[in-house]
């Protein structure tokens, strides 16, 4: 196990190592000049000339490059161009929107899915299977963003049970968690229709194997072979799905974040790209990069913990 | 049970009357699409920072008015000597920074000076390249001398960019704005929005809002919802072309239809081929049909223009028949330039609405006269790079937001490379001229020069879309500057 952990540390490490080196040039090549972008089409040659001196942005590529490396790799992201605040401080304050966001979101589909998931297997082919794998079809099919204006004209608009959009700040969490209530909802139903989907077809793969029959055989109820037998070996595709997904949810929620104006990860950094404001964009990428690599590895570690002879395998 | 009626009918008359004698509300939540950078206007380019502090946190020894007008404001008057060098500043008295130090002239010198500097990262650095020397008289009175005698001075000093800051905290204005204005800063959510609250030590007329918020909406969709769920009571400048009827037919809002200082503009690379001939650019503002472009591209809320002047000026000339739209024209003079076959070019477009929709109409008018674009969409920095500074393109489609900067025309370098010594020479009769009269004159003549020379298609001037909530008062029509000013706000019901 401990071999099998530190592999995988390496692993995450090199990616990341590779990963910065990607990140970096990919954005030097990038054309946009950041000094011109903030002081705009009147600003004079001089003006633009100490601004990118006052950046930093007439030093070589590779120094630059390793300050940056350098200054990560004691927590130290660099302070943003347009907010002139640290980086690690911007994200702070974004993650405190993205993180819980992302974890509802998360917890709310993974209730859904997985019940209609064993549901649905365990009426295979029945007519409960096809209404909930249908309306899991349609799930997957609709756009988020489509789904979430609905949600605003009902029960903002129309009701008046929530805002529209906006987000107080955790110093009033009941505001907060209104205010993060529709967002996680519309990011969680396509995320639980695929999730669902996934359970299901795992599910009866698992049912058709020789232990749950002998399992049925000895006398065991049905749903103690359901939920305790066959659910836990469905639980290794349905992990890798859940580890996408949080992924996904972390760095990919930039469309929702904009129809309800939402303060988080995904603003934070299409912000950045559009003022050029590179080493916000390098800082998330690279937070992105990390938690990627990081869920994987708890994604690894949850396969072991599931399945035991994975732990002698790897 | 009669008496429980009565007794529930006086409870409900004291509770009715009882709202009735409350004051009307005092809070206001305004939604603006971009958040500024930062919160210091002598450091930045970007509106998004002028439409929260301008007026509201910072003031400059002159302000624009709604109108567009100079008037005073910490220079209470002000002399100008008879050769139009030495400006005398009476400034107010007993006025405070938020912070509480002391307004004098010594924060006059201190800003103006650091704006100045060579090392300075003020964007709007020409606002003060005619200041020679800036003497402190006593601590009401600025002596600012000028090289040579310039018309928009008091205009100038007006600008947000040139707003008075303090020695003791003009570093930190970027994230705590230090001003001297009728609200202080509050408190900056990033990502969300800006609080600022009234300022009880204000120096003028206190404000009637106790709070306001701006609130940064950048998506189209989500400024409508945040309007009709209440979340949101105004809106100066609402991006919703589509929506806007449905808001119009709501009698909760009031939908005000405003001019900005945008000059929507063609902009053609008078440098290079075969844009440098003046009759291919005749020919192109021939094709120009504007109605249909403001139609497509704003609704049929902007007003045509037929020079780089806002109509709201007071020196405005109307030459939108310079080039009246006439296909059958434009084909012949395009023929006699030596294209009879039209040629092909690109059209790069930045991402506004009105430069993306207003780009496909414009492409289709020309294709008429044989001109076949390649339309080549583009993000804000790749077209401030490519297009702006480099010069590489053949025609775009841009706003000019700023007020008055016709002078734009008289710059070497500039994108649209035009050079015509005839109008540098009215610029610089104009630079030295302060009568009002002669310099609307001036400026007659320098918009009929471009004009006739078909600089660059003229379009029309952008609208601003102000939506708010009908018991709002106190909201600018028009946008003469970029600035949300909330001094005048106050809710009526």
């Amino acid at each position: 196990m401990t071999t099998f952990l530190l592999k995988r540390l390496a692993i995450g490490l090199v990616t990341l190592l590779v990963a910065s080196i990607v990140v970096f040039g990919v954005l030097e090549v990038l054309p946009g000049d950041p000094a011109r972008i903030m002081l705009g089409m009147n600003a004079s040659p001089e003006a633009l000339q100490s601004l990118r001196a006052l950046m930093g942005l007439d030093q070589p590529l590779v120094t630059r490059y390793l300050n940056w490396l350098g200054g990560m790799a004691v927590g130290d992201f660099g302070a943003s161009i347009t907010y002139s605040s640290p980086v690690i401080d911007l994200i702070g304050e974004r993650l405190a929107v993205s993180l819980p966001l992302a974890m509802i979101a998360l917890l709310l589909s993974t209730l859904i899915a997985i019940p209609v998931g064993v549901f649905a297997a365990s009426r295979r082919g029945g007519v409960a299977d096809t209404i909930t794998m249908g309306t899991a079809q349609v799930g997957v099919a609709i756009p988020n963003f489509w789904f979430a204006l609905l949600l605003v004209y009902v029960f903002a608009v129309g009701l008046q049970l929530v805002p529209a959009g906006g987000f107080p700040s955790w110093n009033e969490p009941w505001a907060a968690m209104k205010a993060l209530i529709l967002p996680a909802v519309s990011l969680a139903l396509p995320q639980a229709a695929i999730l669902a989907r996934v359970t299901r077809s795992a599910m009866v793969e698992v049912m058709g194997e020789d232990y749950i029959r002998t399992a049925r055989a000895k006398g065991l109820p049905r749903k103690r072979v359901l939920w305790r037998h066959a659910l836990r070996n469905a639980l290794i595709p349905v992990l890798t799905i859940l580890g996408l997904q949080f992924a996904f949810l972390l760095a990919g929620t930039i469309i929702i974040e904009n129809v309800f104006y939402l303060p988080g990860l995904g603003r934070l950094i299409f912000q950045a790209i559009s003022q050029r404001d590179l080493i916000v964009v390098e800082g998330v990428v690279m937070l992105l990069v990390a938690s990627v690599v990081l869920i994987n590895l708890v994604v690894d570690i949850c396969y072991a913990v599931v399945d035991p002879r994975l732990r002698v395998r790897r | 049970m009669k008496t429980l009626a009565t007794m529930l009918g006086a409870a409900a008359m004291v509770l009715t009357s009882g709202s009735a004698a409350l004051s009307a509300r005092t809070d206001l939540v305004v939604g603006v699409v971009l958040e500024p950078p930062h919160l210091d206007p002598t450091a930045g380019a970007a509106a998004a920072i002028d439409e929260i502090v301008y007026a509201n946190i910072f003031e400059g020894l002159t302000r624009i008015g709604p109108n567009g007008n100079v008037q005073p404001a910490l220079a209470e008057s002000w002399e100008v000597s008879d050769d139009g060098t030495v400006y005398t500043f009476h400034l107010r008295e007993g006025v405070t920074f938020h912070d509480g130090t002391t307004f004098d002239a010594e924060d006059v010198k201190f800003s103006l000076e650091r704006a100045m500097a060579e090392d300075s990262t003020n964007a709007q650095q020409q606002l003060f390249s005619a200041i020679e020397t800036v003497e402190v008289i006593d601590p009401a009175t600025v002596e600012v001398t000028l090289e040579n005698p310039q018309g928009s001075f008091l205009y100038n000093m007006g600008w947000g960019d040139a707003v008075i800051v303090a020695p003791e905290s003009a570093e930190n204005n970027r994230e705590n704005p230090v001003g001297t204005g009728p609200f202080t800063f509050e408190n900056w959510a990033k990502g969300s929005s800006v609080t600022i609250v009234k300022n009880p030590d204000y120096w003028g007329e206190p404000v009637a809002l106790d709070e306001a918020e701006f609130r940064f909406i950048p998506d189209a969709a989500a400024s409508v919802t945040a309007l009709l769920s209440g979340d949101v009571q105004a809106f100066p400048n609402l991006q919703a072309s589509d929506s806007l009827p449905q808001i119009e037919a709501d009698p909760r809002f009031e939908v005000v239809i405003g001019a900005t200082e945008g000059e929507t503009i063609l902009a053609m690379n008078n440098g290079k081929e075969p844009f440098d001939n003046l009759q291919v650019r005749q020919a192109i503002s021939h094709a120009l049909n504007r109605d249909e472009i403001i139609l497509g591209a704003t609704s049929g809320n902007g007003v045509p223009i037929g020079s780089h002047f806002s109509p709201a000026s007071e020196a405005y000339v109307d030459l939108t028949d310079t080039y009246p739209h006439d296909i059958e024209k434009a084909k012949e003079i395009l023929a006699e330039a030596g294209y009879p076959e039209g040629f092909e070019a690109t059209l790069k477009l930045p991402p506004p609405t009105y430069a993306r929709q207003g780009g496909e109409i414009v492409a289709s008018q020309l294709r008429e006269i044989g001109i076949e674009f390649e339309i080549i969409p583009m993000e804000w920095a790749q077209w401030l790079e490519q297009v702006f500074t480099n010069r590489d393109y053949d025609l775009t489609i841009i706003s000019h937001t700023e007020p008055n900067d016709i002078e734009i025309y008289a710059r070497d370098d500039y994108y649209f490379d035009y050079d015509n010594p005839e109008f540098d020479a009215v610029m610089e009769e104009l630079e030295a001229t302060t009568d009002p009269q002669e310099r609307n004159e001036l400026y007659g003549r320098a918009q009929r020069i471009i004009a006739e020379d078909a600089v660059n298609g003229f379009l029309f001037q952008l609208p601003k879309t102000g939506v708010w909530d009908v018991n709002l008062e106190g909201m600018w029509e028009n946008m003469p500057i970029q600035a949300n000013d909330l001094t005048q706000v106050r809710w009526t019901d």
